[in-house]
């Protein structure tokens, strides 16, 4: 293996010069070998500039060369303001750690990591190695799972939920005509509030069933914010937004277990997304006794005890 | 005539959100799901270019008022997760520190750190300005939540 970092530390210098006008844009860290060489494939960094690694200690990262003039500090900042640039960028970072996460172990590194040049991409690597290893041998052969858990009151809100009623010209209307203004409003606005009531706790019992589901096969789950703004694209309100840490090859039994824990549940809908890089794992573990642990251990039944606390409260 | 109501059986859709590898799920994930990953996930290493962490956490901060209006979901009762100790460990976010050398500072006061927030709140609803006049004069704009 060190022949391999001696092979990349000579290739380096081509890259060393400080004032070139370029800077080394870091993707994601991995370990320096063949897999991951070939993970590099055809695809191509920022605007279209191509993959190299840089390694050391027998680990390797995945960089291009972008210009300092859109890169620097100030441009970069600048950039990450710009909605728009911004998506620009998350995408292509992204679509670079996906592709390289198709063919090998990866840590992703965080939006715009970027260095003056390779041989300080390779000094961060001799700083960070040994923990930047330790994760690398966490999440080897696993990938992330998201799961996002929707309430959609209005479907709940119909009529009877669960069965379709194309026709019923004969069915009772349920309103007598002859009632007030005001009560009929009131009656509508209890029936709505009933309604939105029972959709979340439908939903809330489908969140625990997914969670209840994906501990079974999950090592380490991480909890994001529920999307609720304008780039939230998923219909109805977001309860649950979870990552979960998967062996790659239980995923399958993984989605399907997840997925079936909305079943008879009207009104609530469970995405899941998937397979990602292990981003949401990529965290250093600073504690000796990581999350993991509980997740493990956690019995079916115990996130939906814990939510029951909480809401006790 | 009114919409058919959406048959609920609880089996699979085909509407699932699912990316799986090599269908570039790259190119076609969600962009939320995406900047949720890329700006606050992954490994926190310190870069030569200094788009330093608190930068970031700002900038974090910002796509949440548009990614996520927790208070909406509060308006409406849900804040469960709040309680929850098992999923709010990660909720009163600290900007997770590097792996590497380099990002040995630690955060401003408190104090300071909230007079920045706001500025950079306010600088942020000055910026949406236009686009929510843009948005409130176009029909399919739902808004409605305050802002």
């Amino acid at each position: 293996m060190n022949a391999y970092d001696d092979a990349y530390d000579a290739h380096d210098d081509a890259y060393a010069a400080p004032d070139t006008g370029r800077l080394s844009y870091a993707y994601a860290v991995g370990r320096a070998t063949p897999e991951l060489e070939i993970a590099l494939g055809p695809a191509t960094g920022m605007d279209g500039a191509p993959l190299r690694t840089v390694a050391a200690h027998g680990l390797a990262a995945v960089v291009c060369d972008v210009p300092e003039a859109a890169y620097g500090e100030r441009a970069l900042r600048a950039r990450l303001e710009d909605l728009g640039e911004l998506e620009e960028l998350a995408r292509a970072h992204h679509s670079v750690v996906e592709s390289l996460a198709r063919g090998a172990t990866v840590l992703p590194l965080r939006l715009a990591t970027v260095y003056l040049d390779d041989v300080r991409v390779a000094a961060m690597l001799r700083d960070a190695g040994p923990e930047l290893a330790a994760l690398l041998g966490r999440l080897e052969g696993r990938v992330e799972w998201g799961v996002k858990v929707y309430a959609d009151p209005s479907a709940a809100a119909s009529p009877s939920a669960g069965t379709t009623r194309p026709d019923t010209p004969d069915a009772p209307a349920p309103e007598a005509p002859a009632e007030s203004p005001g009560r009929a409003y009131l009656r509508q606005r209890r029936a709505q509030r009933t309604a939105r009531d029972e959709a979340h706790r439908t939903a809330q019992e489908a969140v625990r069933r997914a969670l209840a589901a994906a501990a079974e096969y999950a090592e380490d789950r991480v909890t994001h914010r529920p999307q609720q703004g304008e780039l939230a694209t998923g219909s109805g309100q977001n309860l649950a937004n979870e990552a979960f840490l998967v062996a790659r090859d239980r995923s399958e039994e993984f989605r399907a277990a997840v997925e079936e824990a909305d079943r008879g549940l009207p009104g609530v809908r469970i995405e899941v997304t998937g397979p990602w890089a292990p981003y949401s794992f990529a965290t250093p573990v600073r504690d000796p006794a990581p999350v993991r642990e509980d997740a493990v251990r956690e019995p079916a039944d115990a996130a939906g005890g814990r939510e029951e606390d909480s809401r006790a409260r | 005539m009114t919409e058919p109501v959406p048959r609920r059986t609880g089996g699979p859709s085909p509407a699932r959100g699912m990316a799986p590898y090599g269908q570039g799920g790259g190119s076609s994930a969600n962009l939320a799901d995406i900047l949720e990953r890329v700006l606050d996930k992954g490994v926190v290493i310190a870069g030569d270019i200094q788009i330093n962490l608190l930068d970031i956490e700002l900038l974090t901060i910002k796509l949440r008022l548009l990614v996520a209006s927790v208070d909406k979901a509060k308006e409406m009762g849900i804040d469960w997760w709040e309680h929850d100790p098992s999923l709010s460990s990660r909720a009163p976010r600290r900007p997770e520190r590097g792996v590497g050398a380099g990002d040995g500072g630690h955060s401003p006061s408190l104090a300071e750190e909230n007079e920045r927030l706001r500025a950079e709140i306010e600088e942020l609803r000055a910026a949406r300005q236009p686009e929510i006049e843009r948005e409130a004069a176009e029909p399919h704009a739902e808004g409605g939540d305050g802002r």
